[in-house]
């Protein structure tokens, strides 16, 4: 009896001995790619879409919907990382669905031990605290890295502020946007404003003059003070990704620290392909681990960060935090 | 400087997006280079609505600490330049 995922399974057991003998009519490349999950029903599966940060055009939407009626059961599931899933498919029409959505260019996601979809928030074209164009970076990330194979599963995801509803400290390498200030006393008229506009007390302003002073160990980057100051004092300084790695949800969640500021959208493909090299390597002989458990051991830590000191200098924070469990049992 | 006040709103005790909203009905009666006086609380709407007015382009020319911790803050439309 076959009940497991297919992920799980993935080249160990030839697809025959699962699905009765039915070979012929599985499109191979489709099923290793991964996106087809058994479901507990006989012949049944789910097929998972590839979603790059959420996002579907209405276009493919409209031929998903199509695809759905005639294939699939008469809902959709929307995944917890931002993927449409089709339930209820028979295997027999994998091919049909893969050559329909081919159409219109949408291709099925993935499960297993490999690069996954990127996740993001809705970005920082229409939403008022998005600092980084996170829906473009997860484009091209999709691009770039989805499918790569690794150790374990390894999930990317991008968030546009500090809210960070992208969960960046629970991604295997998460990416949020930052912003850091800079005043400019010449045209301040020390309202106050950036005082009252920032939760964190990063800024206090002085009770004569109303100037204000930063207190940069306190600031999260996000922005609050440039967008409240009415005579444009606040400017920002320097814009970019904070990088956190090793984070993981799951029945054992690690908490990913921050590990470099300020990095550029041209840095983050090469911070990416540096992590996952090293991680290929360096999950090797150790079975499906992930990087956040690699990480936790002191010397692999310290390799690590050397690693990426060589590599990226001065972008990377000073005694960077390993990850650590997130003990919720 | 002394600036000419062409409206005024007091908005102490009305809560985000309310007080934003109604400043922006009665920029809208205005025309371009007008100036309306708000009075807005502290916490939420001194986060919020400079934000937002400066979001759609008005200029805040002059902000205000009350007595009470409300702000008052005077607002030019969109599309004027002061004079004076």
């Amino acid at each position: 009896m076959v009940d497991k995922f297919i992920e799980d399974k993935h080249n160990k057991i030839t697809v025959d001995t699962r699905i009765e003998g039915k070979v012929g009519e599985i499109d191979f490349n489709t099923l290793k790619s991964g996106g087809l999950i058994k479901q507990r029903q006989k012949d049944m599966f789910t097929v998972r879409l590839r979603c790059p940060g959420g996002r579907v055009p209405v276009s493919k939407l409209e031929k998903i919907v199509q695809v759905a009626k005639k294939y699939a059961g008469d809902y959709i599931h929307l995944s917890f990382r931002q993927s449409i899933e089709l339930p209820y498919v028979d295997y027999r029409n994998f091919k049909a669905i893969y050559e329909q959505l081919k159409q219109v260019d949408q291709k099925i996601a993935s499960c297993g031990p490999r690069v996954r979809v990127p996740t993001a928030c809705s970005g920082c074209e229409y939403n008022p605290n998005g600092l980084m164009d996170t829906q473009k970076m997860a484009k091209l990330v999709d691009e770039q890295f989805f499918g790569y194979e690794l150790p374990h599963k390894f999930k990317i995801s991008f968030s546009g502020c500090p809210i960070d509803c992208a969960r960046t400290s629970e991604m295997d390498l998460g990416f949020q946007g930052a912003v850091k200030p800079e005043w400019d006393e010449e045209t301040c008229i020390g309202c106050r404003i950036c005082s009252k506009a920032c939760i964190e007390g990063a800024i206090e302003c002085d009770p004569e003059t109303g100037k204000p002073k930063y207190y940069p160990e306190k600031c999260l980057y996000c922005g609050d003070c440039i967008r409240a100051c009415p005579t444009d004092s606040w400017q920002e300084r320097t814009k970019g990704w904070i990088v956190r790695v090793g984070g993981k949800h799951g029945r054992h969640p690690i908490i990913g620290h921050k590990i470099a500021e300020f990095i550029s959208d041209e840095d983050v493909p090469r911070f990416i392909k540096t992590i996952i090299k090293w991680y290929e390597n360096n999950g090797k002989g150790r079975g499906r681990i992930r990087i956040g458990v690699i990480l936790q051991i002191p010397e692999m830590w310290n390799m690590f960060v050397e690693m990426l000191r060589d590599e990226f200098g001065g972008k990377i924070i000073e005694n960077p935090k390993p990850p650590i469990k997130n003990e919720i049992h | 400087m002394e600036i000419k006040i062409d409206s005024s709103l007091n908005l102490k005790g009305v809560s985000c997006p309310l007080n934003f909203v109604k400043a922006k009905l009665k920029l809208e009666q205005l025309l371009a280079g007008q100036i309306l006086e708000i009075i807005i609380d502290t916490g939420e709407p001194i986060r919020n609505v400079p934000r937002a007015l400066k979001e759609e382009g008005h200029r805040i020319v002059g902000v205000e600490e009350c007595s009470d911790g409300a702000f008052r803050l005077l607002i030019q439309k969109n599309g004027g330049h002061i004079n004076g």
